[in-house]
């Protein structure tokens, strides 16, 4: 497991890229990805690519960066999922709290 | 670790050595540097002063008379148990074999003679460290164990307020199977069954995030709320969205509960699930061999606040000897010693030419214990069989009462009016019940008194009101179709009202209680040549004629706009006002 994050040349947007299984090892780097920034992004894209499993403690990361992000009014999107994960986030019917792409 | 400096100076070192002179002079060389000294002057004496005085370290002469050094060794690290006594040994041997033999037999190190002072402190200090961080190391565990062992015995007693909690339900009727296996003490799993006034069941199967107590944290409000609002006879939408208000309230944002929840209507075969979360659970009917998949179509419980269960909860209908499975998602990742998981493949796989006779409960279980092997679970493991028997057959136990000083007021009547919005969105039932529970003697009876309720309520809206058609149901398909131009009706209404009238007598030794339900729709002709109702079907069909096996009396009223039905227990006389102003 690897997190690693990537903020746009103007700062407006910051990804944050998953590598492996993606579960409650995860926890303390993954707030890191957001919390440490000096100013607060307006989109954020978590990129799971390299990710090969999410479990419900990723899920509640998720919902974490969600209420960190503003809510209701957070502008996240989840990219490049693989089947497992896409259907993870499929039954906990997460595409209507997040953008997945 | 800040003080070994200090106790390295306060080490006490024992010395055994058969020669006079040489003990001497490593024991001057010692307390020059500061060290405390016990001496022996052979090995079997060595023994004897380390169990005495519990030195630090020992520094052993290999060859001895009476014990040799070796020996020696063997029995101080049996005393010394668990502490960590280094031993070095003295010796002036030379030949690897044996200096190999010093350290065999349970040596740390050896220190040649003639003694190098310079070594012989390095050596020390090197062992003074040693021991103190084996010290902090076994300190530390014991710690850590202690803490452990607190914490599982509050995890016990935790565990057993929440057993009561959450089993004071019906998972032990007849038609339930179920296996709940803990991946801790606490499981992240709770699994909830209950049967409501009308004689309904819902069962309830929950997932919190995580494994353990921070799992197990939001299951004691969740059984309290499901438990309390079923017993008072609210809808299955009303408890799924208080429940859901009350973990979006007090978990926190990473916490939530994959759910499943499904009300069961054994009196009209009829089953109703909402899924939020959880793997597709399923109906299997062995009949015809068909499976009904109940997939989720809901963010799970304690996520978002206000959730639209108006179109979230899907009604099925169901026969008698069909089965229900709900699992969570440990059953379908539970994996083997080859990192393989179970799957649902596998699991639909068993359902396969089941037939009416295969008791598939046990053998899902034991599929999933054979799969796992020595591999362990990583999820808990959660699995519920519900049977669909016939009503009479679905017997539990509900508590009784304990008695009461006052039976209240023994005269009374009340009158509830509803007008659109209410008739809309509000179901009065459980207010009305609450009330007619305060009544000690009427607390026996509270799942008659709901069923004849909601059944002269139900028909109030659905055929006085709405003017829907019972026949519609009998259709395949007929329920949901129902249910639809329910909904369009009650999103249509208007100026109609709906006024239920209670009217309660009673004594310790019996009753009666008259329930009254007039709507402001058109009503129906009820009367006949012999003046009596026509045909249930007409109007209602099964349950009218449950209405009228659980009361005294039922009569229609006015134009057929209102009904009467008088509900009589212990030895009360009817007094049948209605039938008189009828005739």
């Amino acid at each position: 497991m690897s997190i690693t994050s990537t903020t746009s040349t103007d700062g407006s947007e910051l990804t944050i890229a998953i590598e492996g299984r993606f579960d409650f090892s995860s926890h303390q780097t993954f707030r890191q990805a957001y919390e440490d920034l000096t100013e607060k992004p307006d989109m954020y894209s978590v990129d799971m690519n390299a990710a090969s499993y999410l479990d419900s403690s990723a899920l509640g990361m998720l919902l974490l960066l969600r209420d960190f992000a503003g809510g209701d009014s957070a502008n996240i999107s989840i990219l490049n999922c693989n089947d497992d994960v896409r259907k993870i986030l499929a039954i906990s019917n997460f595409e209507q709290l997040f953008t997945i792409k | 670790m800040t003080s070994s400096h200090i106790q390295s100076v306060d080490s006490v070192i024992l010395i055994a050595d058969d020669s006079d002179f040489d003990r001497l002079l490593l024991k001057s060389i010692l307390k020059e540097q500061g060290h405390q000294v016990v001496e022996a002057v052979d090995g079997l004496d060595a023994v004897a002063v380390f169990d005495r005085e519990r030195p630090q370290i020992v520094l052993l002469d290999a060859l001895m008379p009476n014990m040799d050094g070796f020996e020696a060794a063997r029995r101080i690290k049996l005393l010394a148990g668990e502490d960590l006594v280094p031993i070095i040994f003295l010796t002036s041997l030379q030949d690897a074999g044996s200096l190999a033999r010093c350290l065999d037999a349970g040596g740390d190190d050896f220190l040649s003679k003639p003694y190098n002072p310079v070594i012989l402190q390095a050596k020390i200090n090197a062992f003074v460290r040693m021991s103190e961080m084996h010290k902090t190391m076994r300190d530390q565990r014991d710690e850590i164990a202690s803490h452990n062992a607190h914490l599982l015995h509050q995890q016990n007693v935790a565990k057993k307020v929440f057993d009561r909690v959450a089993h004071a339900g019906c998972l032990d009727a007849s038609n339930i199977q179920f296996t709940l296996s803990p991946a801790a003490v606490f499981n992240g799993d709770i699994l909830l069954a209950g049967v409501s006034p009308t004689g309904n069941m819902t069962m309830l199967l929950g997932d919190f995030t995580g494994h353990g107590l921070d799992a197990a944290i939001g299951a004691m409000p969740l059984a309290e709320v499901f438990y309390s609002m079923l017993k008072k006879g609210f809808s299955l939408r009303d408890i799924i969205r208080e429940i859901n208000l009350k973990l979006c309230d007090i978990l926190p944002v990473e916490i939530f509960c994959c759910a499943f929840f499904a009300e069961f209507d054994f009196n009209n075969n009829r089953v109703q699930v909402w899924n939020g979360g959880l793997p597709d659970c399923l109906i299997y009917s062995a009949l015809d061999n068909t499976i009904t998949r109940l997939p989720s179509r809901n963010v799970p419980l304690g996520i978002v606040p206000l959730v639209n269960l108006k179109d979230s909860i899907e009604l099925h209908e169901v026969k008698e000897g069909d089965r229900l499975y709900a699992w969570s998602d440990g059953i379908i990742e539970a994996g083997n010693s080859d990192g393989e998981m179970f799957s649902e493949a596998r699991l639909l796989k068993l359902f396969e030419g089941g037939g009416p006779k295969l008791d598939l409960f046990p053998t899902i279980n034991a599929a999933v214990v054979d799969f796992i092997g020595e591999g362990t679970a990583g999820d808990d493991i959660s699995l519920i069989e519900v049977t669909v028997v016939a009503p009479e057959s679905f017997k539990v136990a509900i508590a009784e009462t304990e008695g009461e000083l006052s039976g209240g007021p023994d005269d009374w009547s009340l009158t509830y009016n509803l007008r659109r919005e209410a008739i809309r969105e509000f179901d009065p039932l459980p207010q009305l019940l609450q009330v007619l529970m305060q009544v000690p003697y009427l607390r026996q009876f509270g799942g008659q008194v709901f069923t004849v309720l909601s059944e002269l309520y139900s028909n109030a809206v659905d055929h006085g009101i709405l003017r829907l058609d019972s026949a519609i149901k009998n259709t395949p398909g007929g329920f949901s179709q129902y249910y639809r131009q329910r909904k369009r009706g009650l999103a249509a209404l208007q100026e109609e009202e709906i006024l239920i009238k209670l009217h309660y007598g009673g004594t310790a030794t019996g009753g009666t209680l008259e329930i009254t339900v007039k709507d402001s729709g058109a009503g129906f002709n009820y009367l006949t040549g012999a003046g009596q109702p026509i045909s249930d079907s007409h109007k209602s069909g099964r349950g009218m004629h449950l209405v009228r096996s659980l009361c005294d009396s039922v009569n229609y009223l006015g134009v057929g706009n209102e009904v009467c039905a008088i509900f009589v227990w212990g030895n009360h006389k009817p007094r049948n006002p209605a039938i008189e102003r009828v005739q």
